[in-house]
C-alpha cells in the first residue's frame, strides 16, 4: 500500500516545496478557499469520519462545528508537543512530510475561520522548529501563505512555537497557557477551547497527525477516506511500535490491523525470540494488555482495542517480553508521571508522589503485599479525581498491572527481573 | 540586553504574536538570553520582565517550571540520556551506567573539565531508536540515536577537541 501521511517513504524530497507542488501540494488548500464555503469543508471533514490522533480519539469535524460564529477572532493550534513514551510519530511527519502538515494546517484554518495558527512544538524539537520556520517562509514566498490568497479575502499565517521540556503541555488547556507566556498548567473546563481558548478567543486544537490527513480528504474525497479502516475507525493511522521488538518504527497502516501482524509481520518478532508478556496500547499512559492470543489478534481500532480494557490512543505500542518484571515497568512509568505532574490539583501531585514511594519499596522486596495493596489503592483513589487526564493516565498501568499480573507482585518475584 | 544585542531575533519574536499579547515573547526570550550567556542569568529575568511589561517573579516561575531553561552554569554540553519505558527495554539504562563508569562521574555531574554534564531525562520522542539522548549546548539540541557507549565515548573525544575554551 502506498503511503498517505508518512509518504516521503514512497517520494523522496517531498518535504522540498517543488516537489510537494508536483505532486499535487496545496491543490487542496487552494479548492478550499477557491471554491468551498467553510462549512462545506468542515461538513466533508465530518463525513469523512476522521478522529483526533492525539489520543483522545474525538471526532475532527464536530470539533471545528463548536466554534462560535459571534467571538472572534478564531485561531488554530497544531498540538506538536509530542511527548508520550512510546510515540515519535509527529516528529517523522514534521521532519520528512513538513508540507502535508502545514498545508492540513492551513485547511483547519480555512475551516474555522482563522487568519493566524500556532504550531506548538515540545522544546526539544528546536531543530524541528527550525525545518518548519523555514518551510513556512517558503510557502509565504510562493503565495500559499500570507495575505489576500489567491485573490481572494482570506489572509492567513502560521507561526512555530517552542515548549520547554514539560509534557503536561500535551494537554489542550495547559498548551494555550504555555503560548500565553504561563506556567503550563490545564484550566478548569468548561469554558472549552472552542470557545474560550487562546487569548480567551475561539480556539481549535488538533493533533499534527491528524492535521496530516486533511489534504487527502479534501482531494479524494470522505467516502474514499471511509473506505479505508473500520467501521468506527476510518482512514489510516501511525503506529509507534517500540520496546522488545527487532524492527521498531513508525508503520501506516489501515486501523483493524492486529497487534499480531504489527509485532511479528512488520515489527519483525520479539527481542530474543521471548514471548511477549504485555503491550502497552497507548504509551505510559496505557493500561496493560495480557498478551494472549485472543489480544494478539484483535483487530487495532478505537472499539475493538477498548474489548481488551485498554485504549487506542495514540498508537504507541510498547511490547514488554517476559524477561521483565511488571513492578520495574510500573516504577518507569509512575516516575515519568510524577515529574510530569504540573503540580496544580492535589490528587495528581500528592498521588504520583506516594505511588513512586510506593513503587521503589515494592521494587526493593520490602512488604510486597502490603505496599502492594497500597498502591493500588492509591492508584483507585486518584481515579476520576484528577484536574486533567495526566493524573488518571498516571494510575492505569499500575492498577491493571497489579490486577493482570499478580504473579509479578508476589514477594518472591517483585524486584526481580528488569532491563 | 537582549533587545541591544540581538535587534533582529528580538523583532522576529516580537512579531509572532498580538501586541496586546506580547507575554507570549517570554519562553523564545528566554531561549535567546539562554543561548547568551549558557544560562539565565538575574539580569536577564529582569531584562525580559521589562520588555513584557510583566514581574521578575512571572518570568522566574517559566524558568522554574519549564525543564529546559536553566538558572545556574552548567557544563559546555548537556548530555541528556532518555531512560523512559520504551528506552528503557532497549537497554538505556545500563548504556547511562556504563557511560558514567567510564567518565568516571554520577548521573547529574559534569565531567572535571566542565565540558559535558551528564543527565537522565523523560521521553525525547526516539524510543526505536534506543539508545538515544540528546546533546544540549548554547547552540541548541542535536539527538544522537542508536547510540553505544564507544560512539558517545568518540563523540566526547571529537567535543573536545573542538572546544578550544576548555581546558584540559
Amino acid at each position: 500500500m502506498t503511503t498517505l501521511l508518512l509518504r516521503h517513504r514512497d517520494i523522496p524530497d517531498i518535504g522540498r516545496l517543488e516537489v510537494y507542488q508536483k505532486n499535487g501540494g496545496f491543490e487542496a488548500f487552494k479548492k478550499a478557499v477557491t471554491t468551498m464555503k467553510p462549512q462545506e469543508v468542515t461538513d466533508m471533514v465530518k463525513a469523512s469520519g476522521l478522529r483526533g490522533r492525539g489520543g483522545a480519539g474525538f471526532p475532527t469535524g464536530v470539533k471545528w462545528s463548536f466554534i462560535p460564529a459571534t467571538i472572534w477572532p478564531h485561531y488554530v493550534v497544531a498540538n506538536a508537543d509530542e511527548s508520550e513514551p512510546g510515540t515519535f510519530k509527529d516528529r517523522e511527519i514534521m521532519e520528512s512530510n513538513p508540507l502535508q502538515f502545514l498545508e492540513g494546517v492551513a485547511i483547519a484554518c480555512y475551516a474555522v475561520g482563522a487568519n493566524a495558527a500556532y504550531v506548538y512544538l515540545r522544546g526539544e524539537f528546536w531543530p524541528v522548529a527550525d525545518i518548519l520556520d523555514e518551510k513556512i517562509a517558503d510557502m509565504e514566498k510562493a503565495g500559499w501563505l500570507g495575505e489576500k490568497l489567491f485573490g481572494t479575502d482570506y489572509s492567513l499565517n502560521i507561526y512555530t512555537h517552542l515548549g520547554a521540556g514539560a509534557y503536561i503541555c500535551g494537554e489542550e488547556t495547559a498548551l494555550l497557557e504555555s503560548i500565553e507566556g504561563k506556567r503550563g498548567q490545564p484550566r478548569i473546563r468548561p469554558p472549552f477551547p472552542a470557545v474560550y481558548g487562546l487569548y480567551g478567543k475561539p480556539t481549535v486544537v488538533n493533533n499534527v497527525e491528524t492535521l496530516t490527513n486533511l489534504p487527502l480528504i479534501l482531494e479524494k474525497g470522505a467516502e474514499w477516506y471511509k473506505s479505508l479502516g473500520t467501521a468506527d475507525s476510518a482512514g489510516v493511522k501511525i503506529f509507534s511500535l517500540s520496546g522488545h521488538v527487532n524492527k521498531p518504527g513508525n508503520y501506516e497502516l489501515p486501523f483493524g490491523t492486529t497487534y499480531r501482524e504489527l509485532i511479528y509481520t512488520y515489527g519483525g518478532g520479539v527481542t530474543d525470540d521471548r514471548p511477549v508478556k504485555a503491550i502497552m496500547s497507548a504509551g505510559a499512559s496505557s493500561a496493560m494488555i495480557v498478551a494472549d492470543d485472543k489480544a494478539l489478534d484483535t483487530p487495532m481500532d478505537y472499539a475493538s482495542v477498548r474489548t481488551l480494557g485498554a485504549d487506542l490512543g495514540s498508537a504507541s505500542v510498547i511490547v514488554i517480553n517476559d524477561t521483565v518484571n511488571l513492578d520495574w515497568v510500573i516504577d518507569k512509568t509512575i516516575h515519568f508521571f510524577k515529574h510530569e505532574s504540573c503540580g496544580k490539583c492535589t490528587p495528581c501531585r500528592e498521588g504520583t508522589y506516594w505511588m513512586q514511594h510506593l513503587i521503589v519499596r515494592i521494587c526493593r522486596g520490602e512488604e510486597v503485599e502490603a505496599n502492594t495493596r497500597l498502591l493500588r489503592l492509591v492508584a483507585k483513589q486518584m481515579q476520576n479525581k484528577c484536574l486533567c487526564p495526566l493524573g488518571e493516565f498516571s494510575t492505569m498501568a499500575v492498577t491493571t498491572a497489579i490486577e493482570r499480573f499478580p504473579a509479578d507482585f508476589e514477594p518472591s518475584t517483585s524486584g526481580g527481573k528488569h532491563a | 540586553m537582549l533587545a541591544e544585542k540581538y535587534p533582529d531575533e528580538v523583532k522576529k519574536i516580537m512579531a509572532k504574536y498580538p501586541p496586546e499579547q506580547k507575554r507570549s515573547a517570554v519562553m523564545p526570550l528566554l531561549y535567546l538570553a539562554q543561548r547568551q550567556d549558557g544560562y539565565i542569568s538575574k539580569g536577564a529575568l529582569e531584562d525580559i520582565a521589562q520588555m513584557l511589561d510583566i514581574t521578575t517573579t512571572d518570568v522566574a516561575e517559566i524558568v522554574g517550571f519549564y525543564t529546559l531553561y536553566q538558572d545556574k552554569p552548567t557544563g559546555k554540553y548537556r548530555m541528556q540520556v532518555c531512560t523512559d519505558l520504551p528506552c528503557a527495554l532497549r537497554g538505556a539504562d545500563k548504556f547511562l551506567e556504563q557511560l558514567c563508569g567510564n567518565l568516571g562521574i554520577q548521573v547529574g555531574e559534569t565531567t572535571p573539565d566542565g565540558l559535558v554534564t551528564i543527565e537522565a531525562v523523560m521521553c525525547l520522542a526516539g524510543c526505536d531508536k534506543a539508545p538515544m539522548f540528546q546533546l544540549q549546548s548554547a547552540e541548541g539540541i542535536a539527538y544522537h540515536e542508536n547510540m553505544s557507549v564507544d560512539k558517545t565515548m568518540e563523540l566526547i573525544e571529537t567535543l573536545k577537541k573542538s572546544s578550544g575554551e576548555v581546558r584540559e
